[in-house]
């Protein structure tokens, strides 16, 4: 490992331009004649649109126009989609609801866009926006996941007959079934996995040009994945040819999934850009965000856990409601099926698993995939049901784990996914190391002292990081390929730019995949360029999520600097008048092998570029691409170990410890790796004592839409963390990387409630666990 | 419409605004200086934090017309000419930073926070103290131990200068 290379703590090549005020995000950007838009919404959760008077709105001061849905949709502008199809056991297929960028006559959540009123400064527009008179005759609505499908609930679209969308099974039924009823004991448990609202802090943005010299678009917006963002917008909702539709996310402060999915609004600014003929920018206001972001989570769940007399887990069943709100988001189907229930293996060997999962509409924001989408809430299931089933079976709650441990890899789960490799032993073993697990009854007595319940749970997670291959995703409904792509561009005097797929929305990446080329070539990391998020630069690419930055898109560039290596010992080789195979390139210099005859890496780029002297045949020039299709999902996993005091008297809860021991494969820089495992500690804990979104379900409105009532974690609501990592190399990629970014959100719920249970004495405990809920909970067990 | 002027890093700035123009909007559309940012409509979040007269203040809590004849530091200007604050700089050598949003805001109120506890600050303060500004991104872990090591740097230098 050299001082840049890979395994190096190398401090951020970005933050540069963050710590001094000079990134550039989305309502940085101003170009000429920019206008300003404002979104007249819905104020009902579910209503049919009588009629929209705008005339008055129009003649307000600085307004330029105001468009409704009629007329976008009289422009040809299509309906949103959702792009992973999922069918039902019967095998219907998903019943999808028409989406409307914005509604001509149902309004179907609190938020929905029914207007844009676009004008000279963003006050006018708000104003003008207020004048627009929207008729609405109010209907009933429905919140609930469970209350949805019940008999005589609000229907929402015509499509979903009893609000149903799909009813998807996985697994052996019969076997589970079977397993379950020659138990020697069963753990049954009825678990909500709470709705979350992510909250980037950067709200979602969006500026649309319509260039009509040129007949072309450009799109400023808050993507994670700027040529998904692209392809569907042209494919799909019409908006313009690709090659007529420019794309650039450009610093986005923060995604966690919920600017991977295209949103109407970055449809509606291109369009309305053309209609008005002025660049039209809409920036969100917070409240705005939490009312149209797709939120994340909430299933309600069933899971039963079969053991057999020598502890030994026979089967496992869950049946799941997941709520996806008012309409299917670009990849809401995947969440609550391909990303759920593949996991429900977790870090054990089950003979028989069955999972039966409903998916249903109701008046709410969309949900889709938000921070491990889909794994935290098989993790949760799963790593509260195992410690519930140690307390009820009375033994260590981390021999029953052992026990169940996959120790043979590969190994095949009853629910398609092959577990590649993994040492689950070890990293229970660092966890419970790191946490001095063992003096723990000590320092439950001593809090116990204080008059304060002293708790500890544990949790062991996997999960399913870049997702693939491609065409095993697209035997399983994905509307895409799930490769990655990359350019290296090698310039005349030997610095490089290196063009990915992928997007960097606080990860590091001009970082990180620096520190790659300066560890393959020797050269200096200051000499590397990453360029992303621009289609006009970048050809393809599938953007950022799911963890798949390091083991997809690293691979991808780690492909074409294989193609770049070959062609530099080529050329260099000829100039010293040797054979290929025994030229090296280390330390910035190509030379043939136990000799002293090398060249400096720029003169074989400028040899490369001058080609006067270049082997027969060869082009000139030293620039290569890969696409990268991976070959497996990769399998992150790792343990936690929470430790809690609680006051018996309100409910307190003070997280005293959090341990996280985690297995990424191979890390490029683990300073970064950290930080992302804090980062999805933070929103995991969140998720346990407390986020949670709250709608009305009298009037469906979604009462947590500020920061006044929604609770962020704050500096003060969490500890420092004690985070570690055990190491098993990734075999399905060539860099052995796993992906580190959502096992801090998958893991951490389990850990923390499982801990709060334990020092309450009550295994009943629902997330989030407030003061009150844990109150609650206390006064229940006496 | 309210003529305003004002000292904005170190620089005489004068302009007209609509009275319900906010600071931080008056920074960044007028004045171009975008690295102030806005993260919520509540004062919640301190993504907008600047300093006025040397106290930290949210810029979207704060008229702009409130803000005549004040002296306005932002991100932009909390180096002066070159280099970076030691607060900066913590945050870079210790990767306080994720998606960098929220970052300006927190190393304004940083260096507020330090200024006023020259007797040098501990994990439970800092942490306490941050209440008012919000990170999606870093848990918040990175970020106490780069406010606590810029902290004892410059509190070394101020009693340093002090014995000088």
């Amino acid at each position: 490992m050299g001082m840049e290379g890979i395994g190096a703590r190398v401090a951020r090549k970005e933050d540069q331009r963050f710590i001094t005020g000079s990134g550039r995000y989305v309502d940085d950007m101003v170009v000429p004649g920019m206008k300003h838009a404002v979104f007249v919404r819905s104020p009902h959760a579910h209503a049919t649109i009588r009629k929209i008077d705008s005339k008055a709105a129009e003649k307000m001061p600085g307004v330029i126009g105001v468009l409704t849905g009629k007329q976008l949709k009289a422009d040809g502008i299509g309906n949103l989609i959702c792009g992973w199809a999922v069918a039902s056991k019967d095998g219907s297929p998903m019943k999808m609801g028409a989406w409307e960028p914005m509604a001509t006559a149902t309004a179907r959540f609190v938020g929905e866009a029914v207007a844009i009123v676009v004008a000279d400064t963003k006050a006018q527009a708000r104003d003008a926006a207020d004048a627009v008179e929207v008729t609405y005759k109010e209907k009933k609505s429905v919140t609930d996941p469970v209350a949805t499908l019940k008999k005589g609930a609000p229907q929402l679209h015509p499509e979903a007959p009893g609000n149903l969308i799909y009813d998807w099974e996985i697994g052996d039924l019969a076997a589970t079934d079977k397993a379950l009823a020659a138990a020697a004991h069963v753990t049954r448990m009825e678990i909500v996995n709470n709705r979350l609202i992510p909250n980037a802090m950067e709200p979602r943005a969006a500026l649309g040009q319509y260039d009509k010299a040129e007949d072309h678009y450009t799109c400023w917006t808050t993507s994670q994945n700027p040529h998904v963002a692209r392809l569907v917008m042209s494919a799909f909702y019409n908006v313009a040819p690709e090659n007529k539709l420019r794309v650039i996310a450009p610093d986005v402060g923060g995604g966690f999934g919920s600017k991977i999915f295209i949103y109407p609004e970055e449809i509606i600014c291109l369009w309305a850009s053309k209609r008005t003929g002025v660049p039209v920018k809409w920036v969100a206001d917070r409240t705005e965000s939490f009312l149209t972001d797709a939120h994340g989570r909430d299933h309600v769940s069933t899971i039963e856990v079969a053991f057999d007399k020598n502890n030994k887990i026979t089967a496992l069943k869950a049946d799941t409601i997941a709520n996806l709100g008012a309409h299917m988001s670009l990849f809401s189907s995947s969440v609550p099926t391909y990303l759920y229930a593949l996991l429900l293996s977790g870090q054990y060997d089950i003979p028989a698993i069955h999972c039966n999962v409903r998916a249903v509409y109701t008046n709410t924001a969309p949900v889709d995939a938000y921070r491990g989408a889909g794994r935290p809430e098989a993790c949760y299931l799963i790593e509260r049901a195992i410690e519930t089933a140690a307390r009820e079976l009375g033994v260590s709650p981390a021999e029953l784990r052992s026990k169940n441990f996959i120790t043979q890899f590969p190994h095949q789960t009853p629910v398609i996914m092959t577990y590649d490799t993994g040492d689950f032993q070890a990293s229970l073993d660092a966890a419970m190391k790191a946490s001095k697990y063992d003096g723990f009854e000590k320092r439950r007595a001593a809090a116990a002292k204080k008059g304060k319940l002293r708790g500890i749970g544990m949790s062991c997670y996997i999960e399913a990081c870049g997702i693939a291959p491609s065409a095993a995703v697209g035997s399983l409904g994905a509307g895409v390929g799930l490769w990655e792509s990359a350019e290296v561009r090698v310039n005349a005097v030997g610095s490089i730019e290196v063009l990915t797929g992928s997007h960097s929305h606080g990860q590091g990446h001009e970082t990180t995949f620096a520190q790659l080329v300066a560890d393959r070539l020797g050269v200096p990391m200051d000499s590397v360029s990453i360029v992303h998020g621009d289609t006009d630069k970048v050809q393809m690419g599938m953007g950022t999520y799911g963890s798949r930055s390091g083991a997809v898109g690293m691979s991808a560039i780690s492909k074409a600097l294989d193609k770049v290596e070959a062609k530099a010992k080529k050329v260099a080789a000829h100039l010293l008048e040797a054979d290929d195979k025994d030229i090296v390139i280390e330390n910035g210099e190509v030379k043939v092998a136990g000799t002293d005859k090398a060249l400096p890496w720029f003169q074989v780029a400028l040899s490369a570029y001058t080609a006067h002297n270049l082997p027969e045949g060869m082009e000139p020039g030293l620039k290569e691409s890969a696409f990268y299709d991976p070959t497996n999902f990769t399998f992150p996993a790792g343990c936690y170990i929470c430790e809690v005091e609680v006051d018996p008297e309100t409910g307190q809860t003070d997280i005293v410890q959090f341990v996280a021991a985690d297995d990424f494969g191979k890390i490029i820089n683990p300073m970064i790796v950290e930080g992302q495992v804090h980062g999805g500690l933070a929103q995991g804990i969140g998720q346990a004592i407390l986020e949670g979104a709250h709608y009305d379900p009298a009037s469906g409105q979604l009462v947590t839409a500020s920061y006044m009532d929604y609770t962020m974690p704050r500096a003060g609501d969490l500890p420092s963390f004690d985070v570690s990592t055990t190491e098993t190399a990734c075999p399905s990629n060539p860099l052995g990387i796993k992906g580190c970014g959502e096992a801090g959100a998958i893991g951490a719920p389990p850990a923390v409630i499982n801990a709060i249970t334990d020092a309450i004495g009550n295994n009943n405990l629902a997330m989030p666990a407030t003061s009150q809920t844990v109150w609650a909970a206390i006064q229940a067990a006496k | 419409m309210s003529e305003i002027s004002m000292t904005v890093n170190g620089r005489k700035v004068s302009g007209s605004t609509e009275d319900r123009t906010l600071l931080v909007q008056f920074l960044r559309e007028d004045l171009g200086l975008t690295g102030t940012h806005v993260g919520c409509d509540t004062s919640q979040c301190g993504a907008c934090v600047v300093h006025v007269d040397g106290k930290a203040v949210k810029s979207c809590t704060m008229l702009a017309a409130q803000a005549d004849g004040a002296d306005v530091v932002t991100i932009e200007g909390l180096a002066g000419d070159g280099g970076l604050h030691p607060v900066q700089a913590a945050f870079k050598e210790h990767h306080g930073l994720q998606c960098g949003f929220c970052t300006p805001g927190m190393i304004m109120a940083a260096t507020d926070m330090i200024n006023r506890h020259p007797e040098g600050l501990d994990e439970a303060t800092v942490r306490a103290e941050l209440e008012g500004n919000i990170c999606r991104c870093t848990g918040y872990h990175n970020i106490v131990k780069a406010i606590l090591a810029a902290s004892k740097k410059m509190t070394k230098k101020g009693r340093t200068r002090k014995a000088a």
